[in-house]
């Protein structure tokens, strides 16, 4: 439990997709010019990462790693499919994202309106499909370790992503030289933030 | 583009232009904000950073040429799962022969190469050149954007090299008489932060030296 609890916070704080991966970049920059729109793409990525990085655990536990076919016959013991696991985590992703598209709209209309067009642009957020590929690298032992980890790393993205636009929304009664003005200084900041959070590197709960 | 089939030259002026403009004006890191997460991960070292210039720019170009062969026939519905299995099928090919042959830059890259898919590059130029283009000038504008993203991660990794570990290429450059003297290497350009900030820098750079690229 404790171990679980460690892994949520370290992704939380040390290993923070954007500060520490650059992971999710390209919608982190578009997005945050203001703090609402950036908060609703912010829980949709949580929502999302949650959901994925456990499925495609159980997927790569069960199927891709070296040996993991053998529950279905020992003549599969030495059978490794991990060459196979870009092509199916993101068809995981793709259609999870349209999964809960569906789900969302069903049940809370509010939510699915409010999240709306950002939803399916996930699918190629790269903060996704890298939560998944760190989870494979970094082996967690079982899937409630890979589910904080999941939800941690979302946590993550969104505190950054809020903050970030929470600056842009000040910044823009600041005197910024012009051709720094908008990306060059939004790269600045984050690279100052990024800093800030390195302050948290050695945290262990 | 002409209703005239008059057949064009294989590099016409228009070609070129489809190089060289993602270099500078159309440069897809700096201008249009296109594949910045591999970009500054990657860059510590020269030479992770080239082999990821090198794999990005081969699936740029052969996943615009298949998309932009295929593109009369893929159903607008289902365009993206269709780009996507496209360019996951040319990064299992990539990824697998850098495990064959540069092992242990395959290593350091780690995730990012698997992360090529994700590319924003990818998906940005597939939508908005290939979907409309044919295979050729699409290929080339591949090739271009390729290039223009090699470039920036160039600049990147050699200048994050040559003062953080005070090498280029796993070469130490940084004469001894140097460290004698009292130079230290900055460790602070390897840590994930500079990164951003260089990043920041070359922007500053650019457009102030084309100020049509300012934003307000």
């Amino acid at each position: 439990m404790q171990e679980i609890f460690n892994i949520f916070v370290k992704s939380i704080f040390v290993d923070n997709m954007v500060f520490a991966y650059f992971l999710g970049m390209c919608s982190y920059l578009a997005v945050s010019k203001t703090v609402q729109t950036s908060a609703g793409l912010g829980i949709a990525v949580v929502f999302v990462l949650a959901i994925t990085v456990p499925v495609d655990y159980l997927l790569n536990e069960y199927v891709l790693k070296p040996g993991a076919l053998s529950w279905l016959d020992a003549g599969f013991a030495d059978v490794d499919l991990s060459f196979l696991s870009f092509i199916l985590f993101i068809a995981i992703i793709a259609s999870l994202v349209q999964l809960v598209e569906m789900v969302i709209e069903k049940f809370s209309p509010a939510l699915y309106t409010s999240l709306g067009i950002f939803l399916p642009l996930i699918a190629v957020n790269c903060a996704i499909l890298g939560g998944s590929l760190f989870m494979q690298e970094r082996d967690y032992l079982n899937v409630g370790q890979a589910t904080a980890f999941g939800l941690g790393s979302g946590i993550g993205w969104f505190l950054a992503i809020v903050a970030i636009a929470a600056i842009r929304e000040k910044i823009r009664y600041s005197k910024v030289p012009a051709p720094l003005r908008g990306l060059g200084i939004a790269f600045i900041i984050t690279g100052l933030m990024g800093i800030a959070f390195m302050s948290f590197l050695g945290i262990k709960l | 583009m002409s209703t005239k089939h008059e057949k064009e030259p294989l590099f016409s002026a228009r070609n070129r232009k489809l190089i060289s403009n993602p270099l500078g004006m159309e440069n897809p890191i700096t201008v249009q904000v296109l594949g910045i997460c591999s970009a500054l991960a990657v860059t510590a070292k020269l030479k992770p950073a080239f082999v990821m210039a090198v794999s990005v720019t081969v699936v740029t170009m052969f996943s615009n040429l298949i998309i932009s062969a295929m593109r009369n026939s893929i159903p607008p519905r289902i365009r993206i799962i269709v780009q996507l299995v496209v360019i996951a099928s040319l990064v299992i090919v990539v990824d697998q022969v850098l495990k064959a042959y540069v092992y242990d830059v395959s290593r350091q890259l780690s995730v990012f190469v698997g992360l090529i898919i994700t590319n924003c590059i990818l998906m940005g130029r597939l939508e908005a050149f290939a979907m409309s283009n044919k295979p050729w000038p699409s290929f080339l504008d591949g090739l271009g954007n390729g290039l223009g993203y090699g470039l920036i991660l160039i600049i990147l990794g050699f200048t994050r090299e040559l003062f953080g570990s005070g090498a280029i290429w796993g070469y130490s450059i940084v004469p001894q008489a140097l460290f004698d003297f009292g130079y230290k290497n900055n460790g602070f350009f390897i840590l994930p932060p500079m990164a951003l900030i260089i990043v920041g820098i070359i922007i500053w750079i650019q457009r102030s030296r084309n100020p049509e690229l300012v934003e307000d």
